[in-house]
């Protein structure tokens, strides 16, 4: 599926700074001599278990299934796992394998604050110095995730240049990498950036599907029909589709940010809006002007506003394999609620994205018929943004 | 081959660093011919991106103030053309690869030789993806200039043994901005690519008073400045020509006594 150069099709790639060549090499060296190794495939299934909480539940969401009247509801609930998102799995094997190569620090860029409290829960863990970078007005919209990094030891550094988003997070990390390597790793939060990295989370995050899989099979005896992610960088979604890569009849729905609407600025919709690029060290879909110049995306979530879309995931949709939607603000919010009262469960405005498609599209499908959503992250973090955009405010 | 070899004919070069369209594009012509007239032997000419990860925060100014001021790509091919009439001083592109690569490389590429720019230089295009542009700009005549860094180690015998036009070599850890202290060893770097590589080679990044640009290109070839000249832009806005013309004259006269 990916051949030697990291290239998933056309896509993917290392457009890096020279300064930057050796430390990726080193890395994929490292991941090649680990990824198989008996005692670190060990280790990191018990930090998975053991400290994480996983296998994670795949719930059936009867209620919710009932209401809407069509297909078969499952909730694969990675918003149970400590720290309250899919995050911890790519961060455990990262730093698992950081530690591995000597490396004494982790730095992580974060847009909702989920990967860096990931980050800096794995760094307390293992004794390694942490440094979060976060877009200043993300640090604004999450303030209680920047809380909770330096309570767990981390530095937090707010990003004030671009946009001051995730994406300009990112830039930052890389800028800081490029000074600072020897002693340092950068675990980068999604399936996006350089080869290897693309590759390396999706291994990590692909626990996810396997699981499904293995409990689907338990408990319907088939696999099921649909899988429903949101998609931001896309490791959560390309987590829940890997495993059914292969499975052809098993639909694969990514969910990207509208944000106020495809036809409008505001959105961070990148396969909807977004044309062919390189930038953050790959060639993917970017959002992006006449000339090249990347455009300042749009979300309610900040998890999901970034302007660019995994390697793996552009592939997938070359090929067709997946299928991508955009979902609104306004449908995740909806979604948001909707399942906090329908099933007594708060989801993570990102993976709201996904509840909302599925709210569209479970009514038109016969009962037999079997969804998977896979909620990425737990909503409390989102709380107050969304009491704001529904005209509330509250003080956390 | 481009004209780039004739950049250092001169004794050591002198490589200043412009952002096109900061504060606007007439400044940046006058600055460029400024910078010429005082003995700048190559200038590099850098195309804003919106995100210029390799650049520190001096650097990242100029591109915000560039694009705020509505420099795009077609405009500064026009500037160019404009600079062109007065001068045949080699210059060189700076720009992220999302710029070439959506403009379209040919498209790009050969606009490039019809307006007279002799190279190109995409930090974010390492070795391992240079065939990404490399065939337009040899069908074209433009050399993709490679970069070497203090983390280049085993690499440089191969970057060095396939490089054109001259070798940018990076003088320390991080992103572009001055620096107090240069401490790689850039002589030994120099040594490796002589071994692989006859052309010339010139050392960027932190560089910024007469006596590091000294000791620089006594090591090498050349040296390039940009965050330095970026900041006199900054500081004297439509009124920097001749400051930048005056820092370039001082800059030049210290290379060439590394000789």
């Amino acid at each position: 599926m990916t051949n030697p150069a990291g290239r998933f099709g056309n896509h993917g790639g290392q457009y890096i700074p020279e300064t930057l060549m050796n430390a990726v090499i080193e890395l994929e060296e490292a991941y090649n001599r680990y990824r198989d190794d008996p005692g670190f495939k060990k280790e990191l299934e018990t930090l998975f278990n053991e400290y994480a909480g996983r296998p994670s539940r795949l719930y059936f969401a009867e209620k919710m299934t009932e209401d809407l009247g069509g297909a078969k509801i499952y909730l694969k609930r990675e918003d149970l796992n400590h720290t309250g998102a899919h995050k911890i799995n790519n961060v455990l094997g990262q730093a698992l394998l950081a530690k591995k190569m000597g490396k004494t620090r982790l730095i992580a860029e974060t847009g909702a604050g989920q990967h860096g409290v990931a980050t800096a829960t794995a760094a307390a863990l293992m004794g390694m110095e942490c440094v979060v970078f976060m877009g200043e007005e993300d640090t604004v919209r999450q303030a209680l995730n920047v809380y909770r990094m330096k309570l767990l030891g981390a530095e937090v550094v707010p990003v004030r240049s671009g946009t001051a988003t995730l994406k300009d997070a990112v830039s930052e990390a890389m800028r800081e990498w490029t000074s600072r390597i020897s002693d340092t790793h950068y675990c980068l939060g999604s399936v996006m950036g350089p080869h290897p990295f693309p590759t390396i989370v999706r291994d990590f995050q692909s626990v996810i599907s396997r699981e499904i899989k293995e409990e689907m099979l338990k408990k319907e005896g088939r696999l099921p029909d649909a899988v429903l992610a949101c998609v931001g960088g896309g490791s959560n979604a390309i987590g829940s589709f890997y495993n059914f890569i292969d499975d052809r009849e098993v639909r694969l729905i990514g969910c990207e940010a509208a944000g106020r609407g495809v036809d409008t600025f505001e959105t961070a919709a990148t396969i909807a809006t977004g044309r062919p690029g390189i930038f953050h060290g790959m060639k993917s879909y970017f959002c992006q002007d006449e000339f090249g110049q990347i455009a300042p995306v749009y979300s309610i979530s900040a998890g999901l506003d970034y302007p660019g879309i995994g390697p793996e995931h552009a592939w997938l949709h070359d090929t067709k394999r997946a299928e991508y939607v955009a979902v609104t603000d306004e449908e995740a919010v909806s979604a948001f609620e909707y399942l906090a009262r329908t099933e007594g469960i708060i989801p993570a405005i990102e993976s709201a994205h996904a509840v909302a498609h599925a709210i569209k599209i479970a009514p038109d499908m016969d009962k037999d018929r079997i969804i998977v959503i896979t909620l990425s992250g737990r909503g409390d973090k989102d709380c107050a943004a969304i009491a704001r955009y529904r005209g509330e405010d509250i003080h956390e | 081959m481009s004209n780039i070899y004739r950049a250092f004919e001169n004794g050591k070069a002198f490589i200043p660093f412009i952002t096109c369209g900061d504060p606007d594009l007439d400044t940046t012509e006058r600055v460029v011919l400024e910078a010429v007239k005082n003995g700048a032997d190559l200038i590099e000419l850098g195309i804003p991106f919106s995100d210029p990860t390799a650049e520190g925060p001096v650097i990242q100014g100029a591109n915000v103030r560039a694009l705020r001021g509505g420099a795009t790509t077609d405009r500064i091919f026009s500037l160019v053309r404009r600079i062109r009439q007065h001068t045949d001083t080699p210059m060189v592109f700076m720009t992220y690869a999302n710029v070439v690569f959506s403009y379209g490389p040919d498209r790009f590429i050969g606009s490039c030789r019809d307006m007279g720019i002799d190279g190109l230089i995409l930090p974010d295009l390492p070795y391992e993806e240079k065939d990404e542009f490399l065939p337009e700009c040899h069908e074209h005549g433009v050399d993709l200039i490679s970069f070497i860094a203090p983390t280049s180690e085993n690499r440089i015998a191969m970057i060095a043994g396939e490089a054109e036009g001259f070798l940018y070599i990076v003088s320390s850890l991080g992103v572009t901005g001055q620096r107090n202290e240069i401490k790689t060893d850039i002589a030994s770097i120099v040594k490796t690519v002589r071994e692989n590589t006859d052309i010339p080679c010139a050392v960027g990044f932190g560089i910024s008073a007469p006596e590091q640009a000294k000791r620089m290109a006594s090591l090498s070839d050349g040296a390039i400045v940009g965050s330095a000249i970026i900041r006199i832009i900054e500081e004297y806005g439509k009124d920097s020509p001749s400051h930048v013309g005056e820092y370039v004259r001082q800059m030049k006269e210290a290379v060439m006594s590394a000789d």
